[in-house]
């Protein structure tokens, strides 16, 4: 699985899911809303760096720490954002990345060497990100195949729909554990 | 194995497990709040047609109690409508935060698996239950199956040995221990916390410091089932449990150990819950808001201390205090023990029991710039309605009353305390003093 773009680089530590959508915004129902709303805790320029500059995210360590808000996932893709590089991620946000499919690769070189606006490519299997002027690669880390299976399978929606329809064309099956 | 990794392995049909696997884990019991709606699309998008377990599940309208707008009105309006038609339980705007109410149910006991769409579910492993946080989508699937797949963590220890100082509480331990270990030491880890200090604490406080552990990223944290955590479950519960044994000579990944006695009140400052200090080190600075609520600063315990510091004084003048009770029930434990008069007559606003100021969205909210000592959990910018240059004080519910009197941050709270039973008998013009400084 890969995926090509160009980078926002906003490498700090530390960015937590109060920032990426804050509590006020929470209920709003509309994805395009919310989005409006994108890191406002943090940086206020994101959002339109979102739309014009790139659709790769850079970030520092613990990214997403916090609450357990999968918003803080939804309102990045909501603003276009394809796939996120961080040297490291909060547990829940990274488990919320998962599932709604925002693929998340963790590398510990590339935040502090990233330009804002180059291109970059990330092979998600290999674990690599290759700039694509003067091609070099950084090494990140190796992804369960679990959670690559997770990816190639769109998230945990996609998931859990393929086992419905398993079950009901299996007829009066119990429900099963659908991640077995 | 630890005593946590033998309830994953229970849960999930396994003899053994090790860290680092992948394992399927069915779900004793599941929460969802208010603020995510989006669990309800996410079960009709996996073509969810029935809940796995209705009596497993509970919807609860904590974080927005009662409804501040119409979206959080909508909100609950649509998961009241889901209990219906599922046959699940809703515990409404009356009730209070999630993690306190299940403490009460009974339904924290250990060997359990408990997953809340809420962050601070390691709360339960006060209880020694196994306590993870999730997300909306998740929950969608557990709605379905019953079911969810967890990393079996590492588990790390941190101790805590030797006595807690005079009107020093867990939040103070917790806080130490996230200064220095930081908020991300324990990411996909278990915390065991240990020690003399620890079985010496009462269940509120072994919650406390439970909650606490989320701000260090961990996936749960787990304390042993003792003569404490046994008695206070005979209050709540006849249900069965298992409390599993931590094999001899289990490894841990890390063992932490504190000196408890060297801990003095500290203050976690803008804007991390590891920005930790000696509240001495920040003695004098003015506060806006005192908040004292959340799963982690609003249990009884809590309000009791708040009480006995705030006996016949008043909050500060140009100081607001806002006490937000964790739940209905400490709500009447307070009117009965006088401590809600206390707080009344002392000047406090009292809220709906909830999540209130904690979450930012009601009761309580900071406008920019304004300061804030509070009891919960986080100080991230905006945490507290969206203000991003609102500043927030995490500390004690000690300290806070302290800051009720004086207006500013103090130690006189821990002064004038006599563990374990807590006295108010320093002189106003002590306050007075400190104010004036």
């Amino acid at each position: 699985m890969k995926i090509k773009g160009k980078m926002v680089v906003y490498n700090h530590d530390n960015v937590s899911t109060d920032q990426i959508l804050s509590g006020p915004f929470l209920y709003i129902k509309d994805p395009k809303e919310m989005a409006t709303h994108v890191m406002q805790g943090a940086d206020d320029t994101l959002r339109e760096r979102f739309d014009k500059v790139g659709k790769i995210l850079v970030a520092g360590s613990n990214f997403g720490c916090g609450s357990s808000r999968e918003y803080a996932v939804s309102v990045l893709q909501g603003s276009g954002v394809q796939a996120v590089v961080v040297k490291s991620a909060a547990r829940i946000w990274h488990r919320n990345a998962i599932n709604l499919n925002l693929s998340v690769l963790f590398c510990k070189d590339l935040p502090d060497a990233a330009k804002e606006g180059d291109e970059v490519e990330i092979d998600l299997d290999a674990a690599t990100v290759r700039e694509t002027a003067g091609g070099k690669v950084y090494q990140g880390e190796k992804i369960d195949p679990y959670i690559l299976n997770m990816y190639k399978e769109g998230g945990l929606k996609a998931l859990m729909r393929k086992k419905s329809k398993a079950r009901d064309k299996a007829g009066n099956a119990p429900q099963e554990a659908a991640h077995a | 194995m630890h005593a946590v990794h033998k309830i994953l392995a229970a849960a999930s049909g396994n003899d053994t497990v090790v860290p680092g696997q992948i394992v399927t884990v069915k779900v004793d019991f599941l929460g969802v709040n208010d603020i995510y709606p989006i669990t309800m699309t996410g079960f009709d998008e996996m073509a969810g047609k029935k809940v796995w377990d209705a009596s497993k599940v509970c919807l609860f309208l904590d974080h927005s109690s009662p409804a501040a707008d119409l979206t959080a009105a909508e909100s609950q309006k649509a998961f009241r409508h889901f209990a219906r038609e599922h046959g699940c339980q809703v515990a409404d705007i009356n009730r209070g935060i999630c993690h306190n109410l299940l403490h009460e149910w009974g339904k924290s006991r250990p060997g359990t698996v408990i997953v809340i769409t809420d962050s601070h579910t390691p709360s339960h492993g006060a209880y020694g239950a196994f306590g993870a946080g999730m997300g909306a989508t998740d929950a969608s699937a557990i709605l379905i199956d019953g079911s969810t797949w967890f990393a079996v963590p590492e588990v790390v220890n941190i101790r805590f040995d030797g006595v807690m100082q005079a009107g020093i509480m867990s939040k103070d331990l917790a806080l130490y221990a996230l200064g220095k270990l930081g908020t991300e030491f324990a990411t996909n880890k278990v915390i065991e916390f240990s020690g003399e200090a620890v079985q010496a604490m009462s269940m509120d406080e072994r919650v406390c410091l439970c909650a606490m552990s989320t701000e260090m990223g961990c996936t749960s944290a787990y304390i042993h089932p003792d003569q404490t955590t046994l008695d206070d479950l005979k209050k709540h519960t006849n249900k069965a449990y298992v409390v599993h044994e931590t094999d001899l000579g289990f490894a841990y990944e890390a063992v932490y150990e504190f000196d408890t006695s060297a801990i003095k009140p500290q203050v976690a400052i803008p804007a991390d819950p590891g920005n930790v200090h000696d509240v001495q080190d920040y003695e004098g600075l003015s506060i806006d808001q005192v908040f004292v609520g959340s799963c982690t600063g609003g249990k009884l315990t809590d309000i009791e201390a708040v009480a006995r510091l705030l006996k016949g004084k008043k909050v500060a003048e140009g100081t607001r205090l806002v006490v937000t009770m964790a739940t209905k029930e400490i709500m009447d434990a307070a009117i009965e023990k006088g401590y809600h008069r206390i707080l009344l007559d002392a000047g406090a606003a009292l809220t709906t029991p909830g999540c209130g100021a904690c979450i930012g969205l009601s009761s309580g909210i900071l406008a920019e710039g304004e300061r804030c000592a509070s009891t919960a959990n986080r100080n991230f910018p905006g945490r507290m309605g969206g203000a991003v240059t609102a500043e927030i004080y995490l500390v004690s519910p000690v300290t806070a009353a302290a800051v009720a009197i004086t207006g500013k941050l103090n130690t006189m709270g821990s002064a004038v305390q006599a563990a374990p039973v807590f006295v108010s008998e320093l002189p106003l013009s002590d306050y007075n003093r400190v104010a004036a400084q």
